[in-house]
């Protein structure tokens, strides 16, 4: 197991009244590329710290490789590469000398595993002699993780390394992911994109400081509850609004060119779209649809907002 | 031509023509030329670095173009920068509410700052406060909200002053499904009500709820259209490939 979390919570402000954390719990195998789904504010920036050996919880306990977060920080923190959210490179020295400045702290030197970050290193080495201030997001983010690498670290911990990057990097990001995994590399990875999370071997989504579920993509999208069925009509608005007033709909939201509308006790797409035409809606389309992650995610998040918050 | 301009300006928000922005040799913004209809949502995607902030910024009359020109609200950016802030609103993920003001000391700020009188203001802050549900946290610090509250309020202010036109810097990221929902409800609504919708986004999916979008590619608009018709021209199956597509074309070294 290279993380084992056990019912941990943190709460910060005077009177510990925010709950960034709720006694979670969750284990990540050596090798997996595990991700951690939620919004900003769910609580992954926090379990990163304490993960990382930068912030003690207030309840629970956490290994990494083994080693307590608590008593054994030292032998932690040699072994783990941690890409935090926010850009934490040297923004007035240069791509080379932010990677020399890390191998170095940690014992090593850049030519001892050049070839772990070779492949992403030669994107960014046209630009070596530049200050890391004056480089693009993609290419921050390119350097933010050879820096993380150099010391070949066990786990790698990458904190929404792609927010606010656009598609284009995004893609190219993964498959650098999928590279290191291949290297036999632990990988825990957050992220606000729910496209992201087919892209994991695991992943916890996790909202308001809790872990909704943990499980394969594929696993969580069988679990979704109930039928999801696409709509689309020349007037999406009004559709939206007509579709939310029908009783047989539990709920519907906007999803890019359709509407996704969760269907209880309707057999026939038949009925939908007959109501849709008595609305004066055309060019109706109706069609039953497989859900994606952020169709699950909104299902949980909604199962837990009938359910009060546990108050602690 | 410049009569045209203003003649054409009054069913369009924004004309630009051949708008260009250069810094020293390089060239950030390459003579772009679109009109947004009233009450049109557009959508205004690109990759990180191809010109997409530099062109809103011109916009707004932030920044003066090196060549070309453009009418906004009716009014020319070059010359008339200051009234255009006026008949404009902005709002940005990195920059939105002060967050050692109240929720009512933001709206208040901002109402004084649009020029709305005392009593309008009032009228205005009151409705505000109802329609976000938000009347028993008048009070808390801006802070304390969480962020998609944050983002609800923050546009909620940027149209307090009834703007023809608002331009949104990617106002959705990090915020969770659901609330990115209800947000662009609030953004069909503002539309509805005739408000042009200048957005920029990341996420893919919120492409397709724009009227038209327009890609950028450096510095360039590769591609303006209905989201529809780019995804049929392209025969790609979503606006994410669509976007894939050309923003793996730009060339400009994106160091």
């Amino acid at each position: 197991m290279a993380i084992s979390i056990d019912r941990i919570s943190k709460s910060y402000g005077e009177h510990k009244d925010v709950h960034a954390l709720r006694e979670i719990s969750l284990s990540v195998h050596t090798g997996e590329l595990f991700g951690l789904i939620g919004p900003d504010g769910a609580g992954k920036t926090t379990l990163f710290r304490i993960l990382t050996t930068l912030v003690l919880p207030d309840r629970g306990s956490a290994t990494v490789e083994g080693k307590d977060v608590r008593d054994d920080f030292r032998d932690i923190r040699t072994m783990v590469g941690y890409m935090p959210g926010r850009f934490s490179l040297y923004q007035d020295l240069s791509v080379e000398e932010n990677l020399r400045f890390f191998a170095t702290i940690f014992h090593t030197t850049i030519e001892e595993n050049y070839e772990l970050i070779k492949d992403i290193y030669v994107q960014i080495e046209p630009f070596k002699k530049r200050r890391a201030g004056d480089l693009s997001g993609g290419m921050k983010q390119k350097l933010a993780l050879c820096c993380a690498l150099i010391h070949r670290p066990k786990v790698l911990f990458l904190d929404e390394p792609t927010t606010g990057v656009d598609v284009v990097s995004r893609k190219e990001f993964w498959a650098m992911l999928q590279q290191l995994k291949k290297q036999g590399m632990t990988i825990f990875v957050s992220t606000p994109y729910m496209d992201e999370a087919t892209l994991c071997d695991r992943i916890a989504l996790i909202q308001k400081g809790s872990i909704m579920s943990v499980d394969t993509p594929e696993n969580l999208l069988n679990k979704y509850q109930g039928d999801l069925w696409g709509i689309r009509t020349e007037h999406m608005y009004k559709a939206l609004q007509d579709l939310n007033n029908f009783p047989s709909v539990t709920e519907c939201y906007t999803f890019g060119a359709m509407h996704h509308a969760q269907v209880s006790g309707l057999q026939m797409p038949a009925e939908l779209h007959n109501y849709l035409d008595r609305k004066y809606h055309k060019n109706i389309r109706v069609e039953k649809i497989k859900p994606t992650i952020e169709d699950c995610f909104m299902q949980l998040m909604q199962a837990d907002e009938r359910e009060p918050v546990p108050n602690e | 031509m410049k009569e045209n301009l203003y003649q054409m300006s009054k069913s369009y928000s924004i004309i630009a023509e051949s708008l260009t922005k250069t810094f020293g040799s390089f060239t950030a913004v390459d003579s772009i030329s679109f009109n947004v209809s009233a009450g049109e949502i557009f959508g205004f995607l690109g990759a990180n670095g191809a010109g997409k902030t530099t062109a809103m910024r011109m916009l707004c009359g932030l920044s003066k173009p090196t060549s070309g020109s453009a009418v906004v609200a009716g009014f020319n950016i070059d010359k008339e920068s200051e009234s255009i802030k006026q008949r404009i609103g902005y709002m940005s993920q990195k920059f939105s509410l002060y967050q050692d003001l109240t929720v009512s000391e933001n709206i208040e700020f901002y109402g004084g700052i649009y020029g709305l009188g005392k009593q309008k203001l009032a009228q205005s802050a009151k409705e505000l406060l109802h329609r976000l549900h938000l009347e028993k946290d008048a009070r808390t610090l801006v802070r304390a909200l969480p962020l998609g509250w944050k983002q609800k309020l923050s546009f909620s202010i940027a149209i307090m002053h009834q703007p023809s036109i608002v331009f949104l810097d990617e106002p959705t990221g990090g915020v969770d499904p659901v609330t990115r929902r209800q947000f662009w409800q609030m953004i069909y609504e503002a539309a509805d009500h005739g408000i042009t919708i200048f957005v920029t986004t990341h996420y893919m999916d919120e492409a397709e709820y724009c009227d038209r979008v327009a890609i950028m590619v450096d510095g360039k608009i590769e591609a303006l259209d209905s989201p529809q018709q780019m995804k049929e021209q392209m025969k790609a199956e979503d606006m994410n490939e669509v976007f894939y597509r050309l923003a793996r074309t730009a060339t400009r070294a994106s160091a």
